[in-house]
């Protein structure tokens, strides 16, 4: 792992470097270098297996935060790549054609979080979400709870207790708090 | 005002949109699927005719009761069991068929998002009178965990005439079994009525649809 990592820092420009586990390390990089440094790893360290892609919604800082996870299977190690882009017109650089499956990643995440990826295959359509007309329900200022009540009838009456109050008053109804 | 006739509509399936087809002599034939491959009339109120013969019907109604084999959420885990021998459903005529037009009952088994509501309407739609709908689990009553979800429904009631309802997150198979039995009582006393209620307050039922399921591209009413 060690090894790899030095590699990578001869090369790329990479920060926050994170040995999560033994096995399982993350990493930052900029936007216009993430592209080409999942493609060196691919094509040289032998990160033949694409695990997943993940976005964070950073709402404060103005940051999307996207995570490259790839998996070498000889070595049997993970690498994380993290890349911020600007929350404002999100738009990355598209990975199809270094692994067909990240279409669908990306297809997803332009319906969950917005983000668009120029290029990639089908990426207008929609995936879960059929006729979605409001702002993209990952983002953070999505408020679900008003959109549910809006939207779908809510039954009156429903009531929320915290379990374990509310078993301790019908278990012991004489004990003080 | 738009114009709404000229507008196209976005959400139609492609094998929907009118096209024309090449005949066997050669003739060419325009073709409206919206139309032409689905019955327009929307569906009927029956009212019940000879109190005797109905009550006899009732009691073979109650007997066999076949079920669509559409499982929706975390319940429909729960009905392979029902089937197999510790259960077995079968003893009390519950049998399973896998297409809409043969069955009588649609158990909606949890959860139900969006889409999967509307492939659920158009089920429920396809299936002959007299039909009934047990409801399965907490989130078809009031949402369960996910009442603030902004994809799952809340209330099944509004979208489907539900017959039985079966409480619990997730209910056992036993539960589901009482469940069916309270159907059949409910449907020897000829109160399970849900086909009609359907049709009687078909325009309430279509609105409370089409409020949330934006990209209706079907016909309105799936017969």
């Amino acid at each position: 792992m060690k090894e790899i990592i030095e590699n990578i820092k001869i090369r790329f420009k990479v920060s926050d470097v994170i040995l999560q586990r033994q096995n399982i390390t993350f990493m930052t990089t900029g936007k216009e270098s993430a592209i080409p440094l999942i493609t060196w790893l691919r094509d040289y360290e032998g990160f033949s297996h694409f695990v997943l892609f993940s976005t964070v919604d950073w709402n404060e800082d103005g940051f999307f935060q996207l995570t490259y996870l790839l998996n070498n299977p000889v070595k049997k190690v993970d690498l994380g790549i993290r890349t911020f882009i600007l929350r404002k017109n999100a738009e990355m650089t598209s990975a199809h054609h270094l692994w067909e499956q990240v279409a669908t990643y990306q297809r997803e995440i332009k319906e969950m979080f917005g983000i668009n990826f120029p290029g990639s295959p089908r990426v207008g359509e929609s995936f879960l979400l059929e006729g979605w007309d409001d702002i993209p329900p990952m983002r953070r200022e999505f408020d679900t709870k008003e959109y549910s009540e809006k939207t779908f009838f809510p039954r009156p009456g429903r009531e929320s207790n915290d379990p374990a109050t509310y078993m301790k008053s019908k278990l012991y109804p004489n004990e003080e708090k | 005002m738009v114009n709404k006739e000229n507008e196209k509509d976005k959400f139609l399936a492609p094998e929907n949109e009118v096209h024309t087809v090449i005949g066997p002599e050669g003739e060419e034939i325009t073709v409206d699927p919206l139309k032409d491959y689905f019955c327009e009339a929307f569906p009927k109120v029956h009212e019940p005719k000879n109190k005797i013969v109905e009550n006899f019907i009732n009691w073979a109604r109650a007997e066999s009761l076949w079920v669509l084999g559409f499982g929706t959420g975390c319940g429909s885990i729960e009905i392979p069991p029902l089937l197999s021998p510790r259960y077995d459903a079968f003893r009390f005529g519950v049998a399973m068929r896998a297409t809409p037009r043969q069955s009588s009952v649609i158990i909606i088994s949890g959860y139900l998002s969006v889409k999967t509501l509307k492939r659920a309407i158009r089920s429920y739609e396809q299936m002959q009178n007299p039909k009934f709908v047990v409801a399965l689990g907490s989130c078809t009553i009031n949402g369960g965990m996910y009442w603030d979800s902004y994809n799952t429904i809340n209330r099944l009631d509004h979208y489907m005439p539900v017959d039985v309802y079966v409480a619990g997150c997730m209910p056992r198979p036993e539960a589901l079994l009482a469940g069916f039995d309270s159907l059949k009582k409910r449907i020897r006393a000829g109160r399970a009525e849900g086909a009609n209620e359907y049709a009687s307050n078909f325009k309430w039922y279509k609105a409370n649809q089409k409020k949330i399921i934006k990209d209706w591209n079907m016909p309105d009413y799936n017969w």
